[in-house]
């Protein structure tokens, strides 16, 4: 029998919020330890929270950014469970009124991740083990986080990858949050179960714990799926269970049962007083939100005409693609831009957090004047991509490579010396091309190129030497 | 005049130096409160440093406020930077704060000059002080007697002359009930006026500071002084309505006084006609009393018991053992040593209560318990403000008793719960209630009565309870112990 795999996401986003959630305290990471910390985040008896306004506003972002309603009401609520880390032993979150309800992620194959909410609270801190003994670090304690809670609805475990992803993408670009999972400023609880193919009911589901790695999310919701798999084949049954991964052995393993669950004993925070979210304030949030990465990958593709593995990406961070709309501004062909970028520019920007912050030596107007020596013909393709190059190494501008005398083309006659001269002077390439190497034609062209110091327009070039070969 | 007017004048003429009559209290605190107990902590070399402050500005002809150089003291549940705050538990065993309340930086940056922290019941869970680590507080009016509580400690240096006022705080009744028990008066301000910044959570959604005194005069300056709006506190608003000093002495005729027949049922024959005889003092003032009926009040002890719990389970989840106060010795292991140091830590009262909360808190009892609590503290807020249509202050009896013999509310802890069955409406309803000395027992022993305002309408009950002292003045009897003005 075929199963299906479903699965939901429980996805706690750090905000990047100057200060933490309930006091004054910065959110920097790291830092010696309990010296981002005052009497509020370290839970001293008597102190008070106090709630950031920011991190509303942040989590209102994330809330538009992924199309959910925003609550006119939320609340805070106290989750009470005892570990050293926690230094007050609850943790100011959201149950009964979340700050954000519903919303959705689209996949690339037009599936949509639906949200049942998001909500915001506070983090924990870190317990810190050596030689034997263990020590508590509350900088991170206070720090703000969102949880986005999904739909069980994901199929398969590359939606589960491109799920994560697209989360990534859209709260890096509304500027929420830097979502860099190996630090811990995003991490994923996975719900994973099984069914028969093409039947409806859920099975049971088990939850894979604090995954810091899409590869990870991959590697344990492949083995958890085969487990399960395996286990109902040979006529086991799945408990519910919360799961921890071991990163070494590639496996899953339990942490507690369904028994063994804590009771969190949720009320209201009596400490903080009910949110209100006027309709002004998230009208002005989303007046201010960018374009959205989804959007724009649509714009591109039908606007522009650009190859949706292009367009994507262009949109897969929100600095490039601004750089694009810049460089656009006002060009024959945006698709010239994009082939500029992705051929030329991404070979100085390769690693994936370069990209991100996409610090190239020319502007996007730079490059925007250099295309538009290339629409109006003065210069060939050619020179513009040798041009380019000169550029990215020297921050200076096209006009600074290209004299007068490069810009004008190559006069018909001139073209035509050119072209004989190409052909006369390289009969093996014409040889091989008349037994029907039509590449041969290239080296004739690029001969052209060559000693028109790439003036010349290679498109009239060829037909010329195509003639001048005919009448050979 | 109150005592806080009549000190303020001895200092300003100077008929005594701010750090002679430091020096005094401090010498009869070391004297009498072996008897009294209502200091946990004395602090006498802070006491006189600002006292020698004080007596500078006086001595350069600057002028001092009307707190200024004020001998007061702070229940032991309110931080105090530097000086042992533990909220007579032992789990906070050597506990000093880094920070101050609030209401402490208000005072203080009024020169006031705290003499030490007052005793009280464990965590404010008590309602005679004897669940406190050191032992409970004795009643001035008579040692063999409880002070009440939780903020016994406060009632007993007020009324045994250890301090001219004090800063008390009142959950269910612990401003009010001791105040009665030891015949001064005690304010819970509305839920909201004074910042809890500070005051160590017993029931956040109900705790509130408030003053206790000797006079309606000293309470209300120190409520004035104290009810600013908190920016670190979001429940706190400050008072509204004005200083409620200078409203002293407004008339009271044809104020409408409410009296709810249900608060007198089961109260003692003594409490009653004492409370009855005060309606009589009011209506010689020109004010109107009516009788109405307020049924749901039988609810709010109920409700009291599982709301204050389950925030207090939470609330008292944070003492560990890990960042201060009491480490056990001897463990296994984080979780051992969590539990080993709570067993150990904390007493039996505050355990019970923990259990209480914790289980009505629980999954499958969350609706039948808490839920249900809550939904029943909106009909006792809203049957207390159509009250409110009809008068403008309840009268009522603060406690149904007058103090009992210690050790008695150790040997039945229900019977003990039913002393707040007068107070406790008022906190569940976030209201202002005041308590005031109205009469004596057979035996001496001091009886209170209770004024219920509006919401934020302290200005009105005090101004209330200032026309009864000034009819009344029998009532407002001194004790033998402390300093004599």
């Amino acid at each position: 029998m075929k199963y299906e795999l479903v699965s939901g996401f429980e996805t706690h986003i750090e905000l990047s919020t100057k200060t933490k959630i309930f006091c004054g305290c910065t959110t920097q990471f790291g830092g010696e330890p309990n010296t981002h910390c005052c009497p509020v985040c370290i839970g001293l008896p008597g102190t008070l929270p106090v709630l950031n306004r920011e991190v509303v506003r942040f989590a209102i972002r994330a809330g538009l950014a992924v199309h959910g309603k925003i609550a006119e009401i939320a609340k805070m609520d106290r989750k009470n469970y005892c570990y050293p880390d926690l230094a007050k032993a609850y943790q100011i979150s959201q149950l009964y009124a979340p700050l954000i309800i519903g919303g959705h992620i689209e996949l690339s194959n037009g599936r949509k991740i639906r949200l049942h909410h998001i909500h915001i609270e506070e983090d924990a801190g870190k317990l810190i083990h050596r030689h034997g003994d263990t020590y508590v670090d509350y900088n991170r304690g206070g720090v703000p986080l969102i949880e986005i809670v999904s739909e069980p609805d994901i199929r398969s475990i590359d939606e589960a990858k491109e799920y994560v992803e697209r989360l990534q993408q859209v709260m890096r670009w509304v500027g929420i949050s830097d979502c860099k999972m190996q630090e811990g400023s995003m991490r994923c609880d996975v719900n994973i179960s099984v069914r028969p193919q093409g039947t409806e009911a859920f099975g049971t589901r088990t939850e894979i714990k604090n995954m810091n790695s899409i590869a990870n999310i991959a590697r344990a919701m492949e083995y958890e799926y085969d487990r399960q798999v395996d286990l109902i084949e040979s006529g086991g049954k799945v408990i519910q269970e919360t799961l921890r991964f071991d990163d070494a052995t590639g496996t899953t393993s339990s942490m507690r049962s369904k028994e063994d669950a804590h009771d969190y004993r949720y009320f209201r925070d009596p400490d903080l007083v009910t949110i209100n979210i006027p309709r002004e304030e998230v009208d002005e949030l989303r007046a201010q939100m960018p374009e959205l990465p989804a959007d724009k990958l649509e714009r591109y593709t039908e606007e522009y005409q650009i190859p949706e593995k292009d367009a994507a990406l262009l949109t897969k961070y929100r600095r490039i693609s601004e750089y694009f709309d810049e460089a656009i501004e006002g060009v024959k062909s945006p698709k010239t831009v994009s082939n500029f970028i992705i051929g030329q520019i991404f070979r100085r920007v390769e690693t994936e957090s370069d990209k991100e912050v996409f610090n190239v030596a020319t502007s996007p107007q730079q490059l925007n004047e250099l295309v538009k020596l290339l629409d109006s013909g003065k210069i060939r393709n050619n020179l513009a991509k040798s041009t380019l190059e000169k550029m990215l190494d020297s921050g200076k501008k096209a006009t600074d490579f290209i004299s007068e005398s490069d810009m004008g083309g190559v006069d018909e006659n001139t073209l035509l010396a050119l072209c004989k001269a190409a052909v006369e002077g390289n009969l093996k390439a014409v040889e091989d091309y008349k037994n029907g190497k039509q590449k041969a034609i290239k080296a004739l062209v690029g001969n052209v190129m060559k000693n028109s110091r790439g003036k010349a327009d290679a498109m009239a070039a060829e037909a010329k030497i195509k003639k001048l070969i005919e009448e050979m | 005049m109150g005592y806080i007017a009549k000190i303020h004048n001895m200092l300003a003429q100077k008929e005594i130096s701010c750090a002679e009559l430091t020096k005094e209290y401090l010498n009869r605190i070391e004297s009498d409160n072996a008897a009294l107990k209502a200091y946990v902590c004395v602090t006498a070399d802070e006491a006189l440093k600002t006292a020698e402050a004080v007596d500078k500005k006086i001595a350069a002809g600057e002028e001092i406020g009307l707190l200024e150089g004020v001998p007061m003291s702070l229940k032991d549940n309110m931080s105090t930077k530097g000086i042992s705050t533990t909220c007579c538990s032992k789990i906070l065993t050597g506990y000093k704060p880094i920070y101050d309340a609030t209401v402490w930086e208000l005072l203080k940056a009024q020169n006031a000059v705290m003499l030490g922290k007052t005793n009280m019941d464990e965590f404010a869970m008590g309602s005679s002080c004897e669940t406190s680590y050191y032992g409970g507080a004795a009643n001035p009016f008579n040692t063999n007697h409880v002070s009440g509580g939780s903020s016994g400690g406060a009632a007993s240096a007020v009324s045994g002359n250890l301090a001219a006022y004090s800063l008390g705080s009142d959950t269910g009744g612990s401003i009010r009930q001791p105040a009665s028990f030891c015949g001064v008066v005690g304010l819970k301000p509305t839920y909201g006026a004074v910042s809890r910044y500070g005051l160590i959570a017993y029931a956040s959604s109900l705790d509130q500071i408030g003053p206790v005194a000797k006079t309606v005069e000293d309470a209300a300056i120190v409520f004035d002084a104290i009810s600013k709006p908190d920016k670190r506190d979001s429940t706190c608003l400050g008072a509204k309505g004005g200083d409620t000093f200078s409203q002293l002495g407004n008339d009271i005729k044809g104020m409408k006084i409410g009296i709810a027949r249900e608060y007198l049922d089961g109260v003692r024959d003594d409490v009653k006609e004492a409370v009855l005889a005060a309606s009589e003092v009011y209506k010689s003032l020109g004010a109107e009393i009516v009788y109405f009926d307020l049924p749901v009040i039988k609810y709010a002890l109920p409700v009291y018991y599982i709301i204050a719990c389950a925030e207090a389970s939470s609330n008292l989840g944070r003492y560990d053992g890990i960042r201060y106060g009491y480490k056990t010795e001897h463990y296994n292991g984080t979780h051992d040593m969590i539990c080993r140091t709570r067993s150990e830590g904390f007493g039996e009262e505050v355990k019970r209560r923990i259990l209480l909360g914790t289980y009505v808190l629980s999954a499958g009892y969350y609706d039948a318990y808490y839920k249900k609590a809550t939904d029943l503290r909106g009909t006792i807020i809203r049957a207390f403000n159509d009250a409110f249509a009809s008068c403008d202050v309840i009268l009522a009896p603060t406690v149904p008793m007058t103090a009992f013999e210690k050790g008695h509310a150790v040997s039945d802890p229900i019977e003990t719960y039913l002393t707040d069955i007068c107070t406790v409406p008022v906190n569940i309803a976030g209201l202002p209630g005041v308590s005031v000395p109205c009469g004596f027992n057979s035996k001496g022993m001091p009886i209170g009565m209770q004024l219920i305002g509006r919401s934020f309408g302290e200005a009105q009950i005090l101004n209330a309870a200032y026309h009864y002292q000034q009819a009344a003045p029998e009532n407002f009897k001194d004790t033998k112990w402390g300093v004599k003005l």
